[in-house]
């Protein structure tokens, strides 16, 4: 299999497969995807940040705010990688369905990729308005930036989560990828706290992570803390995204062609 | 002559240690319907996923059009209706064919065009805008071959069409389907409905434990291999109260469950003999596919594997 012979209106027919399952519930999801976000900002941002005032130099809520952002830009392509990439695959039978026509597994994982990395765009849209309403953002200049990122944010992650996808027997399964990978990422990769505060060991695991990378560019672009080695950062979610393809189209293949 | 649609040469399947096809060769004319025949487990639905690319060839040679299976552009000119439903249950009607030619590359105004056509081929017209879920099974079956045929393939594959549907949802499917064959389209379908293959096919082919057993036209088939009628008879003790009951008379017997099947050129002397003994229920009637499958298997069609 050559695995980038890609044809762009395939990989697009798949994307828009699922944007249009999208569409017809947009009001729904967009809710989820930002409602539990919104509820820490609120809670966390006010409550714990009257008492810590600053963070890192600045005020916690624009330090959460950037953190909040990275982290449901993971969760939101985790979940869409996971749950609902198995239903297609499993209980649906739409990749399948998909393989009987001229589109190959590597583009429906291109696809599925690209549209897990739009739904992270899309909620992530919307807790940056509301991060903006709270007063979470300082340099207005440099935010719009953390867009395009936020989107390279949810491809690095839903690469991974589509090759546990491809090798997972059931739903069940996806929660030892929450409580070994994901969750551990949200408390230690930077979100709620600088990371040079934890134990040189285990800083020195969290720069190997995708969401600290996350974290060290979108809060720069947002707040006024300095941005520094930016293409390193960029580099690491590039890996991530282009690796997890890499073996999530392997497995798929696996799984699928037998 | 023209190009065989489907060849395969020697062709083999190997899962772990256990062949499910066991180097076998045919090819399929176009134009014709071919019905691929055999029970449960016999090799049918391998065969179709190897030719579609979903499974590999362990050896030999497969080809769809003159190319080797594993060319997948090939599948713009193919149409698959699978055994298991994979419609879109979050869409309309008229959406899930709309999103499946985007798959082929089929531009939206053609795609619309054709749309109406297949809704209307596949008795669907009212029901365009309802949501697949609504729909009934014969009514899903039939989206579901209005959709193999978004791309106008030459070859359609369909993988037990009427499995699980009601006699009159059945009938509406053959009679598209043959109508398809009347457009010039090959078909492929494998099926255990003995029914199925006898309405539909062409020519036939009959798999058991990933071989051949034989292959022709249904007449061929049935005049080469079984007496043209039989008494199936039902309340007779035993084998050798089998015998007796045939003694003298020219009869070949098989024995299923609780029913002996007797074959014979000429049955009337069987029947009257059965007429005089009321405890015996029995059925005279022309052989049919399922008596050629017994005789070639010593298995009733409908036995799993």
């Amino acid at each position: 299999m050559i695995l980038f012979h890609l044809a762009p209106t395939r990989v697009l027919a798949v994307w828009r497969r699922n944007f249009l399952v999208w569409k017809q519930l947009a009001g729904a999801s967009m809710l989820g995807n930002f409602g539990d976000p919104f509820l820490y900002l609120l809670g966390l941002g006010y409550g714990l940040g009257a008492y810590i005032g600053d963070m890192g130099g600045i005020p916690y809520m624009a330090y959460l705010a950037s953190g909040i952002l990275c982290s449901s830009a993971m969760n939101t392509a985790t979940f869409e990688s996971l749950y609902s990439a198995f239903t297609r695959m499993n209980q649906q039978g739409t990749w399948e369905s998909m393989l009987a026509t001229p589109v190959r597994v590597q583009e429906i994982i291109a696809g599925e990729q690209i549209w897990a990395a739009t739904k992270s765009l899309i909620s992530g849209t919307a807790i940056f308005l509301v991060a903006g309403l709270l007063g979470g953002i300082q340099q207005w200049e440099t935010a719009l930036l953390a867009l395009p990122v936020i989107f390279l944010i949810g491809l690095a992650f839903s690469g991974p989560a589509l090759a546990i996808c491809a090798i997972s027997p059931s739903y069940d399964f996806f929660l030892y990828y929450f409580t070994l990978a994901v969750t551990p990422m949200f408390l230690f990769c930077g979100v709620f706290y600088p990371i040079d505060t934890l134990p040189n060991p285990v800083q020195l695991i969290a720069q190997l992570l995708p969401l600290t990378h996350a974290v060290a560019l979108i809060r720069p672009l947002l707040t006024e803390m300095p941005l520094t080695l930016p293409w390193l950062h960029v580099g690491v979610l590039a890996l991530y995204a282009a690796g997890g393809f890499t073996l999530a189209t392997r497995l798929a293949s696996r799984r699928l062609i037998r | 002559m023209s190009q065989a649609v489907v060849s395969a040469k020697s062709l083999r399947k190997t899962f772990g240690h256990r062949d499910v096809v066991c180097g076998i060769n045919f090819d399929i004319r176009p134009g014709i319907c071919f019905g691929i025949l055999g029970p449960n487990g016999a090799g049918k639905t391998t065969l179709i996923r190897m030719l579609m690319g979903l499974s590999p060839v362990t050896s030999g040679d497969y080809h769809l059009f003159g190319s080797d299976v594993s060319d997948t552009s090939i599948h713009s000119r193919v149409g698959v209706v699978p055994q298991q439903d994979n419609l879109d249950p979050d869409f309309s009607v008229r959406l899930n064919l709309k999103v499946y030619a985007g798959y082929f590359g089929i531009d939206s105004k053609t795609a619309e065009s054709r749309i109406e056509e297949l809704l209307e081929f596949a008795a669907l017209s009212s029901r365009g805008d309802d949501q697949v879920a609504t729909l009934s099974g014969g009514m899903r079956r039939r989206l579901m071959v209005a959709r193999a045929l978004i791309n106008d393939p030459d070859l359609v594959v369909l993988d037990e069409p009427s499995t699980g549907l009601d006699p009159q949802a059945r009938h509406l499917i053959w009679q598209r389907l043959r109508s398809l064959k009347a457009a010039g389209k090959t078909l492929i379908l494998t099926t255990h409905y003995m029914e199925e293959a006898a309405e539909l096919c062409d020519e036939l082919m009959v798999l058991d434990h990933g071989n051949i057993l034989t292959r022709g036209s249904l007449r061929e088939l049935i005049s080469e291999h079984v007496e043209p009628e039989v008494v199936a008879i039902r309340g007779l003790h035993n084998e050798l109260d089998a015998i007796e009951l045939c003694e003298g008379l020219d009869i070949r017997r098989d024995h299923v469950g609780d029913t002996w099947f007797c074959y014979a050129i000429d049955a009337r002397p069987l029947v009257a003999r059965c007429a005089e003994r009321p405890e015996l229920t029995f059925i005279h009637r022309p052989s049919s596919l399922e008596d050629l499958f017994l005789k070639l298997t010593g298995r009733d069609m409908r036995e799993e594997a």
